[in-house]
């Protein structure tokens, strides 16, 4: 066996200098050919949720609206027919009253404000109890919302006098999930009352 | 050569059944209990592992004579973290849903105790061919466990084998959550150790 290299100060600066240096340039190159697809990946899955909370359309064009209160602003995709004319808008909502905290949900609504198709994109909520809130307000779930509008619709659950079915036994998660749709409804009419000014 | 294929006999032996990872050394815990709802995520999160330790154990034992003593445990962190992120990065582009699901395990393969373990136990002491059928069988003992616990989980939590489900609705759910978990992993435990007692 070789003989092991001393550890001297400068045995040991030289070999985690060149260690470094040269994980670095392997990384590097690495970013350089994975980023493409990294990018191409996360737009499609965009597009993908899109596509199914809203009714069909032929362009689209995004925009970011700032609600009272956020730190962040809230991503919107505007879509719009062969005519130009908005046929719907799909909302990036999140909220942080979950169970567990963060819940993104995509949501889409019409022009006229009536609700289209939601997408669960990101949960962390109970497996079993509140992760079902990707089927359950869904058109043949039990608990649908989709045609409701928020503007005529109470959104909160029925326990607190609203309009929609809670989960069974994931009321905390229910609620979260309405709070993500009032969100949106909210950042629609900005983004709506944006575009009626241009 | 004969010599050379039985000490490759004890190291599968040693990798998959006798010093099994998860079921014998009881290391590496934190992804075991995170990931293994399902039998696939299992299995996504071993075969990651499985990369990392066969890459991270080959360069170390090459460099093994160059690295002084007393800067070797950074010197193998930073080559460990660089093949992590080269897999995270791999797995986004190419595998995004696996890469969802597994989430903020892929970043602490890092610290997952069997990588550095099997660095500093056996790369630093055998040569580069050796390490690497090391990192293999470690890694594949690693993937069985995990697809077995996440196995068991998923056909008593939910009613299903590797995304198939044979049961409407839910099964026991508490599988699922994080206490099937600690259930589940002790039960295989001592099962595998009754017979490898034996």
């Amino acid at each position: 066996m070789a003989k092991k290299a001393e550890s001297t100060l400068l045995n040991m600066v030289l070999v985690l200098t060149i260690i470094a240096v040269v994980t670095a340039a392997a990384l590097a190159f690495l970013n350089n050919v994975t980023k493409g697809p990294i990018a191409d990946a996360k737009k499609a899955k965009t597009e993908a949720a899109i596509k199914e909370v809203l009714p069909e359309f032929a362009s689209l064009k995004s925009a970011k609206v700032m609600l009272d209160g956020d730190k962040d602003s809230t991503n919107c995709n505007l879509a719009f027919n062969a005519s130009d004319e908005l046929v719907g808008v799909a909302v990036e909502s999140s909220t942080e009253k979950g169970f567990s905290g963060h819940l993104g949900v995509m949501v889409g609504f019409d022009a006229e404000g009536n609700i289209t198709g939601y997408n669960v994109l990101e949960t962390q909520e109970t497996p079993g109890l509140g992760s079902k809130a990707g089927e359950w307000f869904q058109k043949d779930g039990k608990g649908c919302v989709v045609g409701m509008n928020p503007a005529t619709n109470n959104m909160t659950v029925k326990k607190d006098g609203g309009d929609v079915d809670a989960i069974t036994a994931a009321t905390i998660s229910s609620r979260a999930f309405c709070d993500a749709i009032n969100r949106a409804y909210e950042a629609f009419t900005k983004v709506k009352g944006g575009t009626d000014n241009e | 050569m004969s010599n050379m294929l039985s000490k490759i006999g004890t190291i599968a032996k040693n990798g998959l059944i006798k010093e099994n990872p998860t079921f014998v050394l009881v290391l590496g815990m934190c992804p075991t209990l995170g990931v293994t709802t399902s039998a696939i995520n299992g299995m996504g999160m071993g075969l990651a592992t499985t990369f990392v330790l066969m890459m991270s154990n080959l360069v170390i034992s090459c460099l093994k004579s160059v690295i002084p003593d007393k800067v070797r445990i950074p010197a193998f962190i930073v080559i460990i973290a660089t093949f992590v992120t080269m897999l995270a990065m791999v797995m986004e582009a190419y595998v995004p849903s696996l890469f969802e699901a597994l989430g903020l395990f892929i970043p602490l393969i890092v610290v997952n105790c069997i990588v550095l373990a099997r660095a500093e136990s056996f790369a630093s002491k055998n040569n580069p061919l050796l390490s690497l059928f090391d990192g293999l069988f470690m890694g594949l003992g690693f993937t069985i466990a995990l697809t077995l616990l996440g196995l068991v989980r998923e056909l008593l939590g939910s009613g299903a084998a590797f995304g198939h489900k044979f049961i409407e609705g839910d099964a026991m759910l508490l599988f699922v959550l994080a206490p099937g978990g600690f259930i589940g992993l002790g039960l295989l435990s001592a099962i595998v150790n009754y017979f490898r007692n034996k």
